[in-house]
């Protein structure tokens, strides 16, 4: 593989439903169900089966101070056994009809996600109600998953990429929840009490903060009734969200030693929220700056210039509450304070007017040609449908979005760029043995 | 962590199941004049294209000594040609909205754009034109030396996880070139030059020594017409070079691998296995590798190891199972186990060893075989939702000496297969032709 791809490990939640093809193809359907919750509907008869997915509002932001992990070994327990079924009775049962159920634990949000054949999709349902409202969380299953997960984090703690991902993290989130890691330490998971796995389990799941979207085999009525089943029976919402908190850390490079050939190192300041009225010029100066094409500045300047790393990207880590612009690499130890030096300069270019028509143009084409490429399948589909209502994102905007995209000039693009980007407010972390670098 | 195992990857034939969504097209398959396959998967849901080109060549070509040119080559495609500019390629891409990469496997290399269906054309005119045209400057070769050896430090030498993994392979084969990192090995990656990539591109890249895959919305007809206009110009190598490469001889005894390594936190056992590889016309016996893999390790509750060693015994944190059947010469089955802390790596690997004679003593669970022979029928289904997927399953089969009748069986054969078949699998994997790893801390 030639480039990485550049997952959301440093993005903490995407910004968006960035692409959205098909605006001729892509006919959103919203369905208010019979007990009036709200769920988006692409429907797609072709091939018989739909996917499903359930955003609940809190996710990792709502663990108590001092528990830190808890939603999300919570949200690993929900498949360990659930109503008359142990765990193994309840992945079998799953599997003898070929659906699948899974939840995941994210900062700012729990996901739900269905698949289910159109032979059986009520079947699953039942399954994946089951789960979400009557796990058991019984000792055994707690206590192994409790090992799994300790074994992750001790794993991820040696790990450079999630080192330097939580430091960054910590040295600009100060005092917010967004400075802990979402999935805890192993410490805070060997801590977590059944009490404490309980309380996650009443407030990560509530009807008012879920956001329901769907795609596949499925009509209207089909999925109201489903939605009613599915959230009908939860509580409402009790848990306190956090406040934003705009990410500021002290400029500056903090080293952490790691044995190894390369440095990792993550690198950023603060960032521009998904609904600020610039955040299109934001988009598109990320994209023309590292936003993960082979062409982008840093990319051309670090990698094929110089071959100082193998990819280096950036991305608006812009979540519900707060935000960061962010970017990482690796380079050779031997290399680091030189690539350093590289990516402020970057930064001076782009705070200093540096992006051309030509670029802008570029990138326009670019994201506007991309639109069609993000609704690739049920399960894509129907993970925007309920994030375009988490982010809430009107219901036309993806017929609208490659307008506002073109409607972005040169002139808002270097007035937001001299906003976003600045030099002397750049923190680097260096997870590594680097030299020339204290 | 770690299920390495590729369910099901190959594509799915729906005639069999009485369930054709009516949309699915069957693929067809067409031969250019000058040799070149080309496969058309239609799937007009979206507007969009998937572009393949796989290349009959893959680090189990590279020359002795210069392990990793291949992957090299791969990067080197980038850079400029007689009409294109370095990097203009992905930018041509980029600017039309779509995203192109390559990857190196051990057994072919392929690159692929992912676009608006109406620019096919412009795809197909780039790619063909980096077939043939390449141009490889000093300037753009050595930069390009220190990228690969940045992304071996990136992703092999900064995890020992795929170290240890690097290790094995090079324990597992005694010969043949499967053993060698498709990266290469650092020493070799630096004595590379743009030289050498010249003379290996000039080797084997050519027409009659490509596949294409063309996966999305788009006829056929149309398809093979844009093939013929881009493609159909390039004259055919005169031969097409044969990959004959050194062979596995009999193995007379087990390797053991011991790595210790302060990144790791939770030591594990690795075992690996030689295999059979799906053969043309007869695939069976792949077949029950795979399903004796999901049968072991395909379901992290209700599987063999899953349900004995972390359920049952609670000695594990994590059990898996795998096999990879798609090769030209060898595949190779996996087996694996991670202790809970207090437990050694010794009496983890004896409780495995224990787990697979048992399950051969007392054959397959009923119930958990038909579990997973319905989920095989759904994969049939499921698939139809992803081309991309379809489009890497059968070029991958096809760069590796399968038919498209052969990709388009492997369902049909997996429903076959019984569980007598199963028991047979495991009970020829053979220790004298494996390997069993420890990986584990500084301290431990």
């Amino acid at each position: 593989m030639i480039r990485l791809i550049y997952t959301a490990a440093l993005a903490l939640m995407l910004t968006g439903p960035i692409a959205t093809p098909l605006a001729a193809a892509v006919d959103i359907t919203p369905v208010t169900s019979p007990s009036g919750h709200e769920a988006w509907l692409v429907e797609e008869h072709s091939i018989p089966f739909v996917s499903i997915e359930v955003i609940f509002t809190g996710g990792a932001s709502i663990d108590p101070e001092g528990q830190s992990g808890a939603v999300s070994l919570m949200t690993a327990l929900l498949n360990e056994g659930a109503g008359d079924l142990n765990a193994q009775d309840y992945a079998a049962a799953l599997e003898a009809l070929a659906g699948s159920v899974s939840f995941t634990a994210g900062r700012d949000s729990v996901s739900m996600s269905i698949r289910a054949l159109s032979e059986n999709r009520d079947q699953v349902i039942d399954l994946a109600i089951l789960a979400l409202t009557d796990p058991h969380f019984e000792s055994q299953s707690l206590e192994r998953v409790r090992g799994q997960m300790v074994a992750s984090l001790e794993s991820d703690a040696r790990d450079p990429n999630t080192i330097a991902q939580h430091n960054f993290a910590a040295l600009g989130y100060a005092g917010h929840p967004y400075a802990r890691p979402s999935d805890g330490t192993a410490d805070s998971v060997a801590a977590l009490s059944l009490d404490a796995i309980l309380h996650a389990h009443q407030t990560a799941f509530t009807s008012d903060l879920a956001y329901v979207g769907a795609a596949g085999d499925i009509t209207a009525a089909e999925l109201g009734a489903i939605t009613d089943r599915i959230l009908d029976q939860l509580p409402q919402s009790t848990a306190t969200l956090p406040e934003y908190q705009a990410f500021d850390a002290e400029p500056g490079i903090t080293v952490i030693d790691f044995p190894g050939p390369q440095s990792v190192i993550q690198f950023g300041h603060a960032g521009m929220h998904y609904d600020d009225d610039d955040f299109m010029a934001a988009y598109l100066i990320n994209t023309v700056f590292g936003g993960g094409g082979f062409s982008s500045r840093l990319m051309t300047q670090l990698r094929e210039e110089r071959g100082l790393t193998y990819g280096i990207y950036t991305s608006l880590a812009s979540s519900r509450f707060g935000d960061s612009y962010v970017g990482r690499f690796s380079t050779a130890n031997a290399s680091a304070a030189e690539a350093i030096e590289l990516v402020r300069a970057q930064y001076e270019w782009l705070a200093n007017g540096g992006i051309t028509q030509e670029d802008l143009d570029r990138a326009q084409t670019y994201l506007t040609g991309a639109y069609a490429l993000r609704f690739d399948g049920n399960a894509s589909i129907a993970n925007i449908m309920a994030s375009m209502q988490f982010q809430d994102y009107p219901l036309d905007y993806v017929n609208i979005r490659n307008d506002l995209v073109r409607a972005v000039t040169l002139e808002d693009i270097q007035r937001v760029a001299a906003r976003l980007a600045q030099p002397e407010a750049l923190h680097f972390v260096v997870v590594g043995q680097p030299e020339g670098l204290e | 962590m770690i299920h390495p195992l590729r369910l099901f990857a190959s594509a799915l034939t729906l005639v069999a199941f009485g369930l054709l969504p009516a949309l699915a097209e069957e693929p067809q398959m067409f031969t250019l004049d000058n040799g070149m396959e080309v496969v058309v998967i239609e799937d007009h849901r979206a507007p969009v294209v998937v572009h393949m080109v796989w290349y009959r060549v893959g680090a189990a070509d590279d020359p002795a000594g210069q392990s990793g040119i291949a992957h090299y080559l791969e990067h080197l495609m980038f850079k400029a040609t007689e009409t294109m500019e370095e990097g203009e390629f992905s930018q041509v891409v980029e600017a039309n909205g779509g995203r192109d990469n390559a990857f190196t496997s051990w057994d072919y290399t392929a690159y692929h754009q992912r676009v608006a269906a109406d620019r096919l054309g412009l795809m197909m005119q780039m790619e063909a034109d980096r077939m043939v045209n390449l141009r490889l400057d000093r300037s753009s070769w050595r930069p390009e030396r220190d990228v690969i050896l940045r992304e071996r430090g990136q992703t092999l030498e900064s995890n020992p996880h795929r170290q240890f993994s690097e290790q094995l392979r090079a324990a597992l084969f005694q010969n043949h070139p499967y053993g060698r990192p498709i990266i290469g090995w650092r020493h070799e990656m630096e004595e590379l030059t743009g030289e050498i990539a010249t003379e290996f591109y000039r080797r084997f890249y050519a027409p009659n020594n490509a596949i294409l895959i063309v996966a999305g919305d788009v006829e056929a007809e149309e398809a093979l017409a844009l093939a013929n206009e881009h493609y159909g110009p390039i004259p055919a190598a005169v031969e097409t070079p044969e990959r004959i490469r050194a062979t596995e001889p009999p193995h007379l005894a087990e390797r053991r691998v011991i790595m210790h390594d302060e990144r790791v936190s939770n030591p594990y056992v690795s075992r690996q296995y030689l295999a059979p590889i799906r053969r043309s016309g007869d695939q069976s016996e792949a077949a029950a590798y795979q399903v004796l893999a999901v049968l072991l390790g395909g379901s992290s509750q209700t599987s063999v190891l899953e349900r004995s060693l972390t359920y049952d015994q609670e000695i594990a944190l994590t059990a898996w199972a795998g096999y990879n059947g798609d090769g030209l010469d060898n595949g190779t089955f996996s087996l694996g186990v991670m202790p809970v802390p207090g437990v050694s790596l010794q009496d983890a690997e004896d409780a495995l060893d224990a787990v697979l004679a048992d399950f051969i003593e007392n054959g397959v669970d009923d119930a958990q075989f038909e579990r997973v022979q319905m989920q095989i029928r759904a994969e049939a289904i499921y698939q139809q939702d992803d081309a991309r997927r379809r489009a890497n399953a059968i070029g991958s089969d096809l760069a590796v000496g399968l038919t498209l009748a052969d990709s388009l069986d492997w369902i049909n054969v997996l429903q076959a297969v019984t569980p007598e078949d199963v028991i047979n699998a495991a009970r020829s994997l053979d220790r004298r032709s494996s390997v069993t790893g420890w990986l584990m801390g500084e301290d431990a």
